[in-house]
């Protein structure tokens, strides 16, 4: 095991000496083999995708603050709409997470680095020229990809723009950064753990994402072989899904929500990692349910694939088929369910303190409950058909990814903060950042809720009257939101900067290796294996 | 300490918010027996929720407030209770089967198709709705194109919106009261969904398939509802408009279009003079053809091609009419030949050739069309 990390180490550019620091210039971030280097890369890459999309969702909201087309028109509003999902899902959310992964898995685990470093250069650095490829079409002629994130045929075969086919090629792209990544993911985790740090010892973080890579192996080569009958479909005269060469354009629903479903939990376990080690941090008490919390996110990766028809429960599936995906999809709520429960048990009887992080960590919990919720109903089929593809859904998703998944990447970011940089935000604009940020996400997608209820379909660039009061208030609260992602920039430069040195535990009651290393953590994280203390584990 | 009251007074609110304003931006009960049976299923799981949410989250505002440190609280160290975490997974298991019952019920009486009145196919189309009334006695024929009726100048911001914005049509699809109508949904080019909240039903009308759905509506009155699965361009465009009738009402109705069939099949073997055809040209164009290559003939290049001047307008007749009776394949220029008629396929093709300074100079008469189409 340490053999491949040396030789890993020594065919890097930078030799084998263990004391050095980086390269200096350009050339540390495009030839890094160093996992921290390249977390920090993944975490700016998504954060430059975040304003990306968020700038999308501002023209969104925009066209959407009234009613009547004032901003944009309705072809470029669904470029719109398409590009801000596929932005935010592929180059924000996910990115983020390897980001994070990347620079916690090894410090967590007791690892030097992870254990495919190379790999792990080039798995970034697909990314940009894929994003920088699929933004690119924006301004080709015919417009950029418009059938919306969940791309069904045959809007984006027969009828989709030519630039579908740049499309395709950078969903292969990021599909091979995936996949890369979470071998090296898998491979660190199994391989370069401490001796001592057995699989039940093992952070939830380590966990959760362990469990993600695998849910990433199992899927994104579906997603690949849909966009490849995609491209035979609109180049090689085939008729995957086009039902008049005999082909089945409900096919392509299954494939992608076979892909899809699980999708959803790779953008959600994590953040569930992330809150684990938070809450008991700040509640200074050890997490409640560590092994019910390893056997929920197990359960819940397993029925993620065994439910992906929920998404489609109006295309016209036999009774026997609605039944079982109804079913199968309210069984998740029980070890999601557990989950919130062990989380209000950690709180419960602690010492708790309200620094940003556990801020966030806490509006995850209850905000991600009340998008868990909107999904229970979801999943009563007979009600499904009332709120299928209405703003109702999007007001679900929108609550289980913006409060769910990106405020846990905005709480680990806080949290970990200290020990990337070795430096203290400032703690009273991160709170500013949290208030805003919750108030706004509320406003923003809170009455989504009940325009949904009302009637209005999602993905229209225009609505009828009686929408009119909810969609003002939702465009209000995206402002309020978007910019106050600003704040964020601000609160990071600064602690970047001007921030106070912070300790190597820079939080009295943070557990983990990670916490044992001084700050900022030394390029290498843990160039001996060390000891796991039992205080540091959270099994 | 005020941040914390704060976080809770927000939380209450947005509990107690969706509570205020159920009546007027709730789900809406609807007419028939299903989408009743379906709002109280609603009702059912949103009360089964709130209820979970406020024992919750009541537990943890409440040891938010005691539990803090601020508050000299000690933490304590226990990590886990076998007792309370089989609770917490059995009570959640046994409300989830509360909940398929009924829903399991109400799905099943969904699916009980079968026994119908009357059948009635819905078509989807980029953008419209194509309704074909399924009767025997008529050979299947009669049928009409459901568009949007909102002017452009409403939407663009130039004049008043009216009170059905986007939710008015030319032609709603009319059916009886208290009779069980069938619908055959399906699509023409792209996935398509024919929804009508009122009656608490939606199907995906997908191209090459057949999907199902019925209903039985005891109130007349209209109802509107909306496509809901991006279908291009205008899929906030197309919406869904069922006026319902009394039965002896609707029986009259059916009577009299019946007959009106009659004459539009005879038609078809008339000649028409260049004025008859350039009228009732321009109608078909702007129901048909404007939405993509605009009412100015220029179309929107290079997605919708214009038609002033083009080889195809200006060329052989046959050509320009075989174009638009089998389309394009592979683009958006669908085959018009099995959407309009022999007379209105004649008319708008004149009408191109004749239009926008076009001038082909020749004449288009319904027969020229039926030669060409074998029909
Ligand atoms: C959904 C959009 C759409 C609608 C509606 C539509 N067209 Fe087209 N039309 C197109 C497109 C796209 C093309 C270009 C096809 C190609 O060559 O790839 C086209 C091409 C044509 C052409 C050939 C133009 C040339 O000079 O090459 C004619 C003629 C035509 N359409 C007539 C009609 C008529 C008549 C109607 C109404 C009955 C109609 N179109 C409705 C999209 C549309
Ligand atoms: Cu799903
Ligand atoms: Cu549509």
């Amino acid at each position: 095991m340490s053999e491949v990390i040396h030789a890993g180490h020594q065919d890097s550019d930078h030799g084998s000496d263990h004391d050095h620091g980086p390269d200096k210039g350009l050339a540390r971030w495009l030839f890094t083999t160093n996992h921290k280097d390249i977390g920090t890369l993944y975490l700016w890459f998504s954060f430059a995708m975040l304003f990306i999309g968020g700038i999308m969702a501002l023209v969104i909201r925009t066209e959407l603050f009234q009613p009547g087309l004032q901003f944009v028109d309705p072809a470029f509003f669904n470029q719109m709409t398409t590009n801000h999902g596929l932005i935010m899902v592929f180059g924000a959310i996910m990115p983020a997470f390897v980001g994070l992964a990347n620079w916690l898995l090894p410090m967590q685990v007791g690892a030097p680095d992870m254990a495919l470093p190379r790999m792990n250069n080039l798995s970034f650095w697909i990314l940009p020229f894929a994003f920088g490829m699929m933004l690119s079409t924006l301004f080709m002629e015919g417009g950029g990809p418009n059938f919306g994130w969940t791309f069904y045929a045959p809007l984006s075969t027969t009828y989709a723009p030519d630039s579908v086919t740049f499309f395709i090629f950078a969903v292969h792209m990021m599909g091979a950064s995936s996949i890369m990544g979470s071998i090296n993911i898998i491979a660190t985790i199994l391989n370069m753990r401490a001796p001592g740090m057995t699989l039940m010892k093992m952070p939830l973080f380590v966990w959760t994402w362990l469990i993600t890579a695998y849910l990433l192996i199992a899927v994104m080569p579906v997603l690949a072989g849909a966009v490849t009958m995609m491209l035979f479909d609109i180049h090689f005269g085939t008729s995957f899904f086009n039902a008049a060469g005999g082909g089945d354009p409900v096919m392509f629903q299954h494939i992608f929500w076979f892909f899809g479903h699980p999708e959803v939990y790779i953008m959600i376990l994590p953040a569930f990692g992330i809150v684990s080690h938070i809450i008991p941090a700040f509640a200074r008490k050890p997490l409640f349910g560590y092994d019910s919390m390893v056997y929920a996110v197990a359960s819940i990766a397993f029925l993620s694939f065994i439910v992906w028809a929920h998404h489609m429960f109006t295309v016209g599936m036999p009774l026997a088929g609605q039944l079982f995906f109804m079913y199968s999809t309210m069984l998740i709520a029980i070890p999601t369910g557990v989950k919130v429960f062990n989380w209000t048990a950690t709180m419960w009887q602690g010492s708790m303190s309200f620094e940003t992080p556990m801020l966030f960590a806490i509006a995850f919990v209850v905000l991600f409950t009340i998008g868990g919720f909107s999904g229970l109903m979801l999943a009563i089929t007979p009600a499904d058909y009332q709120y299928h593809d209405t703003y109702f859904v999007v007001a679900h998703f929108h609550y289980v990814l913006v409060p769910g998944a990106l405020f846990s990447i905005i709480a680990a970011v806080y949290f970990w903060f200290p020990k990337w940089t070795g430096k203290m935000y400032n703690e009273t604009m991160g709170k500013a950042h949290f208030w805003l940020s919750f108030i706004g996400v509320n406003v923003t997608f809170f009455p989504q809720h009940f325009s949904g209820l009302a009637g209005m379909p999602r993905r229209i660039p225009d609505y009828a009257l009686q929408f009119a009061d909810f969609n003002m208030i939702s465009s209000i609260g995206a402002f309020i939101f978007g910019f106050s992602q600003l704040v964020f920039l601000y609160v990071i430069i600064h602690g970047i900067r001007k921030g106070k040195p912070a300790k190597a535990r820079a939080w009295e009651g943070a557990r983990g290796l990670e916490w044992t290393l001084p700050s900022p953590a030394p390029y290498h994280s843990f160039t001996q294996p060390p000891h796991v203390p039992d205080a540091e584990v959270q099994g | 300490m005020k941040q914390k009251i704060s976080f809770v007074g927000i939380l209450l609110g947005l509990i107690s918010a969706p509570l205020a304003l159920a009546d007027q931006l709730n789900m809406r009960r609807g007419v028939t027996d299903i989408s009743g049976q379906v709002y109280d299923l609603h009702m059912t799981i949103l009360w089964i929720c709130i209820a979970m949410g406020v024992v919750v989250f009541g537990v943890m505002f409440w040891s938010i407030i005691h539990h803090r440190r601020s508050a000299g609280h000690e933490a304590a160290q226990f990590h886990g209770s076998t007792k309370l975490e089989l609770t917490w997974t059995i009570v959640p298991t046994l409300i989830l089967v509360a909940m398929a019952i009924p829903a399991t019920q109400t799905l099943i009486a969904m699916y009980d198709t079968g026994g119908e009145d009357m059948t009635v196919e819905v078509r989807g189309y980029q953008w419209k709705w194509q309704y074909k009334y399924l009767d025997d006695d008529y050979n299947n024929t009669f049928g009409f194109f459901s568009t949007l009726a909102t002017p452009q100048d409403e939407i663009r911001n130039q004049s008043n919106k009216g009170e059905h914005y986007l939710l008015e049509v030319d032609n709603a699809l009319r059916i009886p009261t208290n009779r069980k109508v069938r619908f055959l949904i399906t699509a023409e080019d792209v996935i398509h969904a024919w929804w009508v909240p009122d009656f608490g039903i939606k199907r995906d009308a997908i191209p090459g398939m057949l999907n199902e759905l019925w209903t039985i509506v005891e109130e007349p009155g209209v109802y509107r509802g909306q496509c809901t699965e991006l279908c291009g361009k205008d899929h906030g465009f197309m919406p869904v408009v069922v006026e319902v009738l009394e039965e002896a009402e609707f029986d009259a109705w059916y009577a009299q279009e019946m007959a009106n069939e009659s004459i539009r099949q005879e038609a078809l073997s008339k000649t028409f003079t260049h004025e008859e055809l350039m009228a009732q040209g321009e109608e078909v164009y702007g129901t048909f053809c404007a939405s993509c290559h605009q009412p100015n003939g220029q179309g929107l290049p290079p997605v919708f091609p214009s038609l002033v001047g083009t080889t195809v307008v200006t060329g052989p007749r046959d050509e320009h009419i075989k174009l638009v009776i089998d389309g394009v394949n592979g683009s958006a220029m669908q085959a018009f030949g099995k959407q309009l008629d022999a007379a209105q396929l004649g008319a708008v093709v004149h009408y191109e050739r004749h239009a926008w300074g076009n001038n082909a100079g020749d004449i288009t008469q319904p027969r020229d069309v039926l030669e060409l189409s074998g029909q």
